[in-house]
């Protein structure tokens, strides 16, 4: 017993040691769970880099846009030609990284996709249907048909390449819903899930907090890079009336996104992951053992899974408790209640991922209340130190998101679908671990280069700036 | 339901193939027969404002494949391992070499993205007619050796190519003679048909040109479409017994070889479009023939052990795929009006839409 729940509880960090530091050789199939794990890893992180923005972007093109039709100021309407320049750029980056996710399903993940295809495949399809269409179609309409189309339909398709990116969000948490929170399903004999209930997918519980809580911190990346190149123009004392502009966007839709990421969405999810999987929840908060009399809240420490315990741990007594169920001495159970082969594979992992999104967006809340403070006393634009760190505050909100994510997917690990399919049940039986690391060294060289080639584009148009209007 | 979602599919795989099929034409003119700035400038003017939606079709024929035939799509896709993913990184190519090109001006920075716009674009058709090649001559299902499967009968694995490049070896490859034949089959067909597309849409110096090059092309593509018919006998005994069962099914190769006759009339068509009418045609013919001559199969065994994987063996299960057919009709609807618009809006000759210009 104690040997398994070891080998468990170590699984995920065993393989990769054995592989990177110790030379070796894990069993065939755990080399290929690796590799196609690692890939997978590897490109999503990579790919939503960019939609994140897209995604935010697209709604504070679409306001300047409308504030342009609205006021007629020229500015608005020149600050949204500028940030599409840097949407097309980050748009089409989005998509050449985002064809990759739909055939992994198929070429590393062929268990999985032949199992449940029946259901996660509707989802995924409608995504292709519904939103990519519309993005594409109107994204050209949207980039070069401003003098075409005139003011107002410009407006429209841009909304309308909003709709479409938001309805591909929309679709592919439905489909990360099902997996975590599966509904609407049955099991037949051979192992497959097919759908028995079409609405469940969409009033599926686990969806809208998600959704809404992944919108928002969208919206939180696009109006950091915002008021972070406003702060940027204001600091060069170069394009102040943009800089301006973008700065008081960006802090009041910086403000609202990162107050109601945290509450109300952020703790609407923790409370479906609390309610739905305990055992992530008491490993995402590093709870080893249950506390009589309440839980306290872990601010840092550092997850030790030999002695099952936290070094260095500061923590405040039974906030923990009172923010999950409202009450100071409710029980939130920890780890020792549940089998050690539920346990989230990489427990060190998750911990570090919530923390992390957690503490930074407490930052984020801080920073934009200090600044929107600041632009009501009409004082931001000389706050000094204020554009300094919302300049230097840009990586942070990737960050963020990316952890967030890492907290969702390592927190349903061991499971593909939770509770019901192993994710190691679930990879191609016949691609050999060779055959996915070439394939995985390809894809790192070759995002290694996109990624190099976006900074110097994005690099580019912003230090050239937006067109500045002559009187 | 499995024919219609069937039908559904190879719709649009052969929507792709005609849209996206220029594009990758588009390419290959660019990368052989545009030689001043002009004549690119004409054909990334001409496919510019379409590439992107047209690629589209791509990702939602591989949606429509993993919801309405999982198995079908986790075989295939996990047995094709390695193309697949060289087509996803060429595709990758493709757009960021269309997309950067006018990034910046600078005579280094444009060679390169021309020429990976131009080699994605050869590479990709080659591809896609390999991939058509291996379809039709089976694989291994379940990786049978002396009678005995390795995997699950639908599983399979295929390396680039065995040694000795023939399609009757036990351990097939990607590559093969037979495949590769289809590949080059597909090279000229795309070359053809992107030309045309560039003659429709442009009045650029280049069209005369390339209606020469179309006229001569056109005599290799016939070669090579009669020696692949008589290749086809190898592969399938009797690629015929579909068409002697169901004569209306003839009507698909007539409709090739209408296309492809109607092209040697490339030179004196009165209209810039009919050129690209009888490209659209041939594709559409060759892709329907070749559906129709291996139906009810997706994918053929090349073993005794195991079954063809067809479309009752494959399709999922039945609430899930009559459900779809709402969301798709409506969807269906949606993505005509979208086109209608598109397509309206850059109607006619494209010279000055200023693609890519900053």
């Amino acid at each position: 017993m104690k040997k398994e729940a070891f080998f468990y509880v170590f699984q995920g960090d065993l393989i990769f040691c054995a592989v990177f530091l110790l030379g070796i050789k894990p069993t065939p199939m755990e080399d290929m769970l690796f590799y196609d794990r690692m890939q997978f890893a590897f490109t999503i992180t990579f790919h939503y880099l960019f939609p994140q923005l897209t995604m935010g972007l697209s709604l504070m093109i679409v306001w300047f846009k409308w504030k342009f039709l609205r006021t007629q100021i020229e500015n608005y309407n020149e600050a949204a030609k500028f940030w599409m320049k840097i949407f097309a750029i980050n748009f089409a980056m989005g998509v050449v990284t985002g064809i990759p996710m739909e055939f992994q399903f198929g070429t590393n993940w062929a268990k999985f996709s032949e199992l449940t295809g029946g259901i996660i495949g509707q989802t995924l399809a409608m995504e292709g249907m519904f939103s990519f269409f519309l993005e594409s179609s109107f994204l050209g309409l949207f980039l070069f048909g401003e003098k075409l189309l005139g003011h107002k339909l410009h407006f429209i398709t841009g909304f309308l390449v909003f709709l479409g990116s938001w309805a591909s969000g929309y679709l592919i948490i439905a489909t990360h819903s099902w997996m975590q929170h599966p509904v609407g399903y049955e099991i037949l004999e051979n192992g497959k899930f097919v759908l028995n209930n079409f609405g469940a997918l969409f009033s599926n519980p686990w969806l809208l907090p998600s959704y809404l809580h992944n919108q928002l911190a969208s919206i939180i990346t696009a109006a950091f890079v915002v008021s972070a190149v406003g702060a940027f123009y204001l600091l060069n004392n170069k394009h102040s009336d943009f800089g301006k502009l973008f700065l008081k966007t960006g802090v009041i839709f910086g403000l609202f996104s990162s107050v109601l990421v945290a509450f109300p969405t952020g703790d609407l999810v923790a409370k479906n992951v609390v309610k739905h999987q305990p055992v992530t929840f008491a490993a995402m908060e590093g709870i080893f053992e249950t506390e009589e009399g309440g839980s306290e809240i872990v601010l840092i420490g550092q997850p030790n899974i030999l002695e099952k315990k936290l070094d260095n741990k500061i923590a405040v007594p039974n906030i923990l408790s009172f923010l999950t169920y409202q009450e100071w001495d409710a029980e939130i159970k920890g780890l020792n209640e549940f089998e050690p082969n539920t346990y989230p594979t990489n427990i060190p992992g998750l911990y570090y991922a919530y923390h992390i999104m957690v503490g930074l967006g407490t930052i984020f809340i801080g920073l934009m209340f200090l600044a929107a403070i600041q632009l009501f006393r009409k004082k931001l634009f000389t706050t000094k130190w204020i554009l300094w760190a919302l300049l230097f505050m840009v990586p942070f909100p990737y960050i963020a998101n990316t952890t967030g994510w890492y907290t969702a997917e390592l927190g349903r690990q061991p499971w593909l679908v939770y509770n019901l399919l192993r994710t190691s049940e679930g990879i191609s039986p016949t691609v050999s671990s060779g055959n996915t690391l070439f394939t995985l060294l390809g894809f790192i060289g070759l995002y290694l280069l996109l990624g190099l080639l976006f900074l110097i584009l994005v690099g580019k148009i912003i230090y050239k700036g937006p067109q500045t209007i002559k009187h | 339901m499995e024919l219609f979602w069937y039908i559904v599919l190879m719709c649009m795989l052969t929507v792709y193939v005609i849209l996206d099929g220029y594009d990758f034409g588009a390419g290959i003119v660019h990368l052989f027969f545009a030689k001043t700035e002009k004549d690119k400038k004409a054909i990334t003017n001409a496919i510019g404002p379409f590439w992107d939606a047209n690629e589209v079709w791509l990702i939602a024929a591989g949606g429509v494949l993993f919801f309405a035939f999982p198995t079908l799509y986790a075989a295939s896709f996990s047995g094709f391992y390695l193309p697949l993913i060289m087509i996803l990184w060429l595709l990758i190519f493709r757009a960021i070499g269309l997309e950067l090109r006018g990034q910046i001006h600078n005579k280094i920075w444009e060679t390169i993205w021309d020429k990976a716009f131009g080699i994605a674009s050869l590479l990709l058709a080659l591809f896609f007619g390999i991939a058509l090649g291996n379809v039709v001559r089976g694989v291994n299902l379940g990786m049978v050796t002396d009678g005995v499967s390795a995997h699950e009968p639908h599983y399979f694995f295929l390396p680039l190519w065995n040694p000795t490049f023939s399609p009757k070896a036990e351990h097939l490859g990607i590559i093969d003679w037979f495949t590769i034949l289809l590949g080059i089959i597909g090279v000229i067909a795309l070359t053809i048909h992107g030309a045309n597309w560039i003659i429709y849409k442009t009045n650029s110096e280049l069209n005369s040109k390339l209606k020469s090059i179309i006229f001569k092309l056109n005599f290799g593509l016939l070669a090579l479409v009669v020696l692949s018919l008589f290749i086809w006998h190898i592969i399938e005994p009797q690629p015929f017994h579909n068409f002697i069962k169901t004569p209306w099914l003839w009507v698909f190769p007539i409709i090739t070889f209408t296309g492809l006759f109607g092209l040697f009339k490339v030179r004196t068509f009165k209209k810039d479009g009919m050129g690209f009418l009888f490209s659209s045609l041939f594709l559409f013919g060759g892709i329907t023939s070749t559906v129709a001559s291996i139906f009810p199969k997706l994918l053929p065994s090349t073993n005794t052990t195991n079954p063809d994987l067809t479309i009752y063996n494959m399709a999922a299960d039945s609430y899930g795929l009559s459900i779809g057919v709402n969301w798709f009709i409506i969807a269906v609807i949606l993505v005509a009006v979208y086109f209608t618009i598109q397509y309206k809006v850059f109607k006619g000759k494209m010279d000055n839409v200023g693609y890519g210009e900053h």
